[in-house]
């Protein structure tokens, strides 16, 4: 059986390659750092061109503005060669070098420099020695560093997204490099799929399948391509959330009756009630540090935010304006969570700063929803629906970037941002 | 075109439930019902009439029974029965106090606006809804379970009132079907 998956997996796979998302930025106001990215030497006879693949990942962030090298001959490629008087004139702040070097066994060298140009020294350098299969996966590492080392903030280009694609009766659970590439179809089927979460350590996700004609939720083991049903009960099964370690699950079941949060194993097992209402609680979210759990519920007459202790207690209330929030996230500090408003009939992405219950709206679409935050808390990922069908969409945590990712594949949805890579 | 992609769907389930003959046409019947007008599902034009005389047979399927209607329609963020489903829902619930070995999934839809997983919780408080006026009349509470299908399966693929209205809804199946 489990084989049988693995074969069905890599002929999808093969079909991935059409599907890929293009990303279109907007930006307002704010101050971008002009940073120069020259061609890496060598880099023309290698299937991927690291230093666009740099630029294009720091100029997605809306954080950078990235400085015309034209005319500038001969490329350096080593620190003696770089006129920063000259990169001074062209108002760079920051400049990235590099080359590329085939190796004996195959592989290749990637090294590159970052250069504060007004101080003229040098902020980080590397050297990768990888398969030429893995240099736009280089690319991404270099774009971490130089991101890092600019703002202060971890990268995230080298994470992960997924996402639902449906087209026609097909529902397509599929896994995207951060900037939409290498699309791969990690699960298909003819009924839905819905609510796709990453396990901290990025290997399984768990998702609620229909493929029972009911809801039940599955987690999937990436690498091995094996599933196991962790939540099959009376009634729906939905909604799951990791605990920060991994191991247990929060989900909604209506074994008891009405929508209540419960918490189950990761690996399957007898699950714990969380909640005890005649109402629906429901979309349960850990905190980061695995104190709390918001959630949705509508105990109140109307769907509200609210958290409660992970092991268990009493609810508190934390969204009060309106009459309809849901969806919380916390943000991967855990001072903030990101959740869908709606006001006037038009459903968007909202924040709310915990302590102090300021809320802020983010996007302005009519049917915004599954807000998923980047792992450094940057941008917030989510689905919008333009035209009638779904589409990706990320905006900055502070409302000023807003990214879509546009996809040929069909109707795009229920994204979620992946963890930072264990190196 | 989704009319079609729907029999197909329903052809497949079908076979995949590996139903007796007699209920062949069943499913598709069912499922086109709600297409045009949510308070009054018609379900003849889909009927084949080479199967017509099986099909009267089974009081479920058959198109002047009350039974072969199935879908109980709700209001924008209401999961209030209302009075002119009743009938329909109290043919059923005697259907089943007659027929001891029945049992039925009673399946909550909503309109797509809104969060999946609420709106998923949503539906099942309307399933539960329909499922409550049928153990009022007397039919077990083992028999009946609810499931939600959320914003998940629209009945109508617009994105309008009229659209919407279809899809806030709950469908009696029988196990089997």
């Amino acid at each position: 059986m489990k084989r049988l998956l693995a074969a069905f997996l890599l002929a999808f796979a093969a079909l991935a390659a059409h599907a890929q998302l293009t990303i279109d930025i907007t930006t307002s106001g704010g101050r971008q750092i002009p940073v120069a990215i020259l061609p890496f030497a060598g880099e023309a006879a290698q299937p991927q061109p690291v230093s666009t693949v740099v630029g294009a990942d720091l100029a997605r962030t809306g954080l950078f503005r990235l400085v015309n090298a034209v005319g500038v001959s001969p490329v350096p490629t080593e620190p003696s060669e770089v006129n920063f008087v000259d990169w001074q004139a062209r108002s760079a702040e920051a400049l990235v070098i590099g080359k590329v070097e085939p190796q004996r066994d195959g592989r290749v060298e990637v090294r590159f420099r970052l250069f504060d140009v007004q101080k003229q020294s040098q902020l980080a350098s590397f050297s990768y020695v990888v398969a030429p299969a893995q240099l736009r996966a280089t690319a991404h590492r270099i774009a971490d560093v130089i991101y890092e080392a600019l703002t202060g903030e971890k990268g995230v280009f080298s994470t992960k997204i997924t996402y639902v694609v449906k087209r026609g009766t097909r529902y397509e659970l599929q896994v995207a490099d951060a900037d939409g590439a290498n699309a791969q179809t990690v699960l298909a089927a003819n009924e839905p799929i819905i609510s796709p979460a990453w396990s901290p350590e990025g290997g399984r996700i768990a998702y609620v399948s229909f493929d029972q004609k009911k809801p039940i939720v599955v987690v999937q083991n990436l690498a091995q391509g094996t599933t196991r049903v962790v939540a099959n009960y009376w009634g729906n099964n939905s909604a799951p959330a990791w605990s920060p370690d991994g191991k247990r699950l929060a989900v909604t079941l209506t074994r008891d009756g009405i929508s209540q949060i419960y918490v189950v194993p990761a690996e399957g097992g007898e699950p714990r009630r969380m909640t005890t209402t005649p109402a629906i609680d429901t979309e349960a979210g850990f905190s980061p540090d695995g104190k709390w759990i918001a959630f949705t519920s509508d105990r109140g007459g109307s769907p509200q935010i609210y958290r409660m202790p992970a092991g268990g207690g009493a609810a508190q209330r934390l969204t009060f304006e309106g009459t309809y929030n849901v969806r919380p996230r916390f943000s991967p500090d855990g001072k903030s969570i990101a959740f869908v408003q709606r006001e006037s009939g038009r459903f968007r992405i909202a924040v709310l700063e915990v302590d102090t219950g300021q809320v802020t709206v983010l996007t302005d679409g009519t049917l915004d929803d599954s807000p998923s935050y980047a792992p450094n808390g940057k941008m917030i990922l989510y689905e919008a629906q333009v035209g009638g069908r779904g589409q990706l969409a990320a905006v900055s945590s502070d409302g000023r970037v807003r990214q879509r990712l546009v996809s040929s594949a069909g109707d795009v949805r229920d994204p979620a941002w992946g963890p930072l890579p264990t190196n | 075109m989704k009319k079609i992609f729907l029999s197909i769907a329903m052809a497949t389930l079908v076979a995949a439930c590996g139903s007796q003959e007699v209920k062949k046409d069943v499913p598709v019947t069912d499922r086109t019902a709600p297409t045009t007008q949510p308070t009054q599902p018609s379900t003849a034009t889909t009927t084949s009439p080479a199967t017509q005389p099986a099909i009267t047979a089974n009081p479920l399927v058959d198109p002047k029974n009350i039974l072969s209607k199935r879908s109980v329609y709700f209001d924008f963020d209401s999961n209030a029965v209302k009075d002119e489903y009743r009938g329909l829902i109290q043919a059923h619930a005697k259907y089943m106090v007659d027929k001891r070995d029945s049992k039925i999934r009673v399946e909550g839809h909503c309109d797509e606006r809104g969060s999946r997983e609420y709106n998923l919780a949503l539906g099942q408080r309307r399933a539960e809804a329909v499922k409550k006026v049928m153990t009022v009349l007397g039919v077990q509470d083992g028999r009946i379970e609810t499931v939600s299908f959320g914003e998940e399966k629209p009945a109508g693929m617009g994105h309008d009132e009229a659209a919407w209205a279809q899809n806030r809804r709950g469908d009696i199946k029988y196990a089997g079907e």
